[in-house]
């Protein structure tokens, strides 16, 4: 394959972005749309071909004796600040960059559609197709890197895009801080990021991922076993590589930005907050899986960390009021799901069968038909706010009258990320957790219940939206179906979630490049079929005509309801870190520091000056005779000490 | 009869002496611009007296009086002028007069 494809597929968006960002106050709004949306759908049209060429062209480039290749269609030198110090310019092309480059594009493209008709009346309406524009050219850059430090260029690109896009009502206080607050935190993350890749290039003297993953023993004996508080070299690389990804895909306690993210308009949480950049941190530990596979303690650390975030997320999810957020936490637990399937992949037979592939493949699996559902959510969000205009599930309810499109289609997204069979969500989950049963029965268990409360609070949300009671509001102001800008990408995902089950993956991704036949594990499938069944059975009860059970049950847990409402006190947490400690006890104590010590030495030395000008200004008499004699006597004093120093 | 050094020199060190004593006692500011000049053409007659005595076989002692001359004439034009517009926007020359340029 040549050049031209990858080099296009880069280009056409960030010219997109230089054109509507540079001409987009020239142009019309529809010239604006229809160029992004032209820009986005070539994007995918070439990257569609790149991935079908890798995937199901068998040309002996992308696949020998069955097995994939990785292979790097171009890698140039960017900037050579040492011999040794050498950044690439590169793109990769393997199983799952292929994938990303699908599911970004088809994304993005469902987003530009959507946004077109979501964000008609909104000023800056041209400036909004430029920062999409911008984000699919970071995303994809992201995705196609050929070595961490392209990736690492890409990944704070992808947070700028993420900046703008979450502020881009930058009239309201809420969205500046959300975007303020999710630039922060991403960015402390990506300090772990940066250090890690310090620390890892350091001992192996090489960024590129080939490189590294294809023989990590080696990397790992080029630690020569240096070890910090005990741990090896190579698992504190990993392991702080690993916080940039927790902080980018919203693990915990890293999560406190996703939230607030939805303060953004919807179509970008769909795009980014949803599907693409929160799952870069999967990205991230999938591409370099094999290293990860030579230091057990940095896998268990991203077993444990996603278990606890998707048990967090999925309580918290139960309770929320707002629907944006119910979504928000949802996809920081399913994203917390793929990270215990990538965890749980341990390079090494369990009881005689090669476990490997099944959680990586089935982790990828699941990033795939979680983009497509969760996107479809969040755009049937979007679709929903439009109508109503309001976030909150309380101004909604009875909405399958009014809206069918949109309710069709949200049921499919809830059933296929309830895991229910024939849609997507099932197959995938299945994988992953007949992978954590194969790896020890307590993450399967762990994982079923947090499947089971999946289920629940989606079925609880949709129960709420499209059932419960009237809003008695819709009689003045009635909603209605979105305009076909925005059924068609609804459509479109629900289609996709419908039947991306069926794609064979195993065959297609896997983490070295050998097929993996899946087969669905029967007991598996069995008790989270059930698990699933009953706890939408359970919602059905709870929350399908307005009853007194959800008021009931609150008030069984007082406690527990409130402190889940409120996300756990974690932003509390961290306002109290940030406010009482750092700024109240650090940073007030060096301001005093600065204050008075600094600045008191540099006024004393003013000061000093100043008395001293004062004293003997008098000096100063205005007579040149007066001066001349001082200038004289104090040569001929002069004149004497050398005299004197010389005999 | 050959001159020696101190022939020139000792005249050299009085005119200086009499340039810094009127320099300092004068009150008129030509007549300290006077005492002025017979400093410089005391440091002028040195440089050309080693010059001679010292290193005959060179000329930078008497190229660098020559344009000391030069500066020095160049140097007096702009204190007369100094001088005159002083004289003009006080109406004295009286050094005890023109002493506003203090603290």
């Amino acid at each position: 394959m040549g050049i031209t494809l990858p080099i296009l597929i880069l280009a056409i968006p960030v010219a997109m972005f230089l054109i509507l960002g540079i001409g987009g106050v020239f142009m019309s709004r529809k010239t604006a749309g229809v160029l992004g949306i032209l820009g986005m759908g070539t994007t995918m049209t070439l990257a569609y071909i790149v991935a079908f060429t890798y995937f199901f062209s068998g040309s002996p480039e992308f696949i020998v004796e069955g097995v994939r290749q990785q292979v790097q269609l171009f890698d140039v030198t960017w900037l050579a600040f040492t011999q040794k110090l050498v950044v690439n310019i590169g793109f990769i092309l393997d199983p799952i960059s292929a994938m990303m480059l699908v599911v970004i594009t088809t994304i993005s493209f469902m987003v530009h559609l959507y946004s077109w008709g979501y964000m008609e009346h909104e000023p800056g309406f041209q400036r909004y197709y430029a920062f999409l524009s911008l984000f699919s050219f970071s995303m994809l850059g992201l995705v196609v890197a050929t070595n961490i430090f392209q990736m690492y260029i890409f990944w704070e690109l992808v947070g700028v895009s993420s900046y703008l896009l979450i502020g881009f009502f930058y009239k309201l206080p809420s969205a500046v801080s959300a975007s303020k607050k999710a630039f922060i935190v991403t960015r402390f993350a990506d300090l772990g990021f940066l250090i890690g890749i310090l620390v890892l290039s350091y001992y192996s003297e090489s960024f590129n991922f080939i490189t590294l993953t294809h023989n990590p023993e080696s990397v790992l004996m080029s630690t020569g076993g240096a070890t910090f508080m005990g741990c090896s070299a190579l698992t504190w690389a990993m392991v702080l590589i690993f916080v940039g990804g927790m902080g980018k895909s919203a693990m915990m306690p890293l999560h406190i930005w996703l939230p607030d993210a939805m303060e953004g308009p919807t179509p970008v949480s769909a795009l980014i907050h949803a599907a693409t950049m929160v799952v870069a941190g999967v990205y991230l530990v999938a591409r370099m899986f094999p290293l990860y596979c030579v230091v057990d303690a940095s896998l268990t650390f991203v077993t444990c960390v996603g278990a606890i975030t998707a048990f967090y997320a999925a309580v918290v999810a139960c309770t929320q009021l707002d629907i944006k957020r119910v979504l928000a936490f949802s996809t920081i637990s399913q994203i917390a799901f793929m990270m215990v399937s990538l965890g749980v992949a341990y390079d090494r037979p369990i009881e005689g069968i090669h476990y490997t592939g099944l959680g990586y493949m089935a982790g990828m699996f699941h990033l795939f038909t979680h983009a497509m559902f969760k996107a479809l959510l969040f755009l049937g969000a979007g679709a929903l706010i439009h109508a109503v205009h309001s976030n909150n599930y309380t101004k909604m309810g009875g909405l399958r009258k009014y809206m069918p499109i949109t309710h069709l289609t949200f049921l499919i997204g809830c059933l296929a990320i309830a895991g229910i069979w024939p849609f997507s969500g099932f197959f995938s989950k299945d994988e992953m957790l007949a992978a954590m049963f194969a790896n020890h029965w307590f993450w399967g268990a762990w994982m079923t219940m947090v499947a089971g409360l999946t289920a629940f609070y989606m079925f609880r949300l949709y129960y709420l939206i499209f059932w419960w009671d009237e809003n008695p509001e819709y009689a003045e102001h009635r909603p209605h179906d979105a305009p076909w800008q925005m059924s068609v990408p609804l459509i479109f995902l629900a289609a996709v979630s419908c039947v991306a089950g069926f794609i064979p993956f195993g065959e297609l991704v896997t983490w070295n490049g050998e097929p993996y036949h899946i087969h669905i594990e029967g007991a598996v499938a069995a008790t989270s079929l059930t698990v699933a069944v009953l706890a939408i059975a359970l919602a059905t009860v709870m929350y399908r005509k307005k009853n007194e059970w959800p008021a009931r049950v609150k008030n069984m847990w007082p406690g527990l309801w409130t402190a889940a409402y409120h996300r756990f006190y974690w932003d509390e947490i961290y306002m109290f870190i940030t406010h009482k400690i750092i700024f109240g006890g650090i940073c007030r104590s060096i301001a005093w520091f600065d204050r008075h010590v600094i600045d008191g030495a540099m006024n004393g030395m003013a000061w000093i000056t100043q008395k001293t000008s004062f004293a003997i200004r008098g000096m100063q008499s205005g007579q040149i005779q007066a001066y001349v004699l001082w200038y004289f006597l104090g040569a001929l004093l002069l004149a004497a000490v050398t005299w004197l120093a010389l005999i | 009869m050959d001159l020696s050094m101190l022939w020139y020199l000792v005249p050299s060190v009085v005119m200086l002496a009499c340039g810094v004593y009127g320099f300092v006692t004068r009150k008129n500011l030509i007549a300290i611009l006077i005492s002025l000049e017979l400093i410089l053409n005391s440091a002028d007659l040195n440089f050309v007296v080693f010059n001679r005595y010292l290193f005959p076989d060179m000329m930078e002692g008497m190229v660098f009086t020559l344009f000391s001359i030069a500066i020095a004439a160049a140097e007096t034009a702009v204190a007369i002028a100094i001088i005159i517009n002083v004289y003009r926007a006080v109406g004295a020359t009286d050094i005890n007069i023109v002493n506003k340029m203090k603290h």
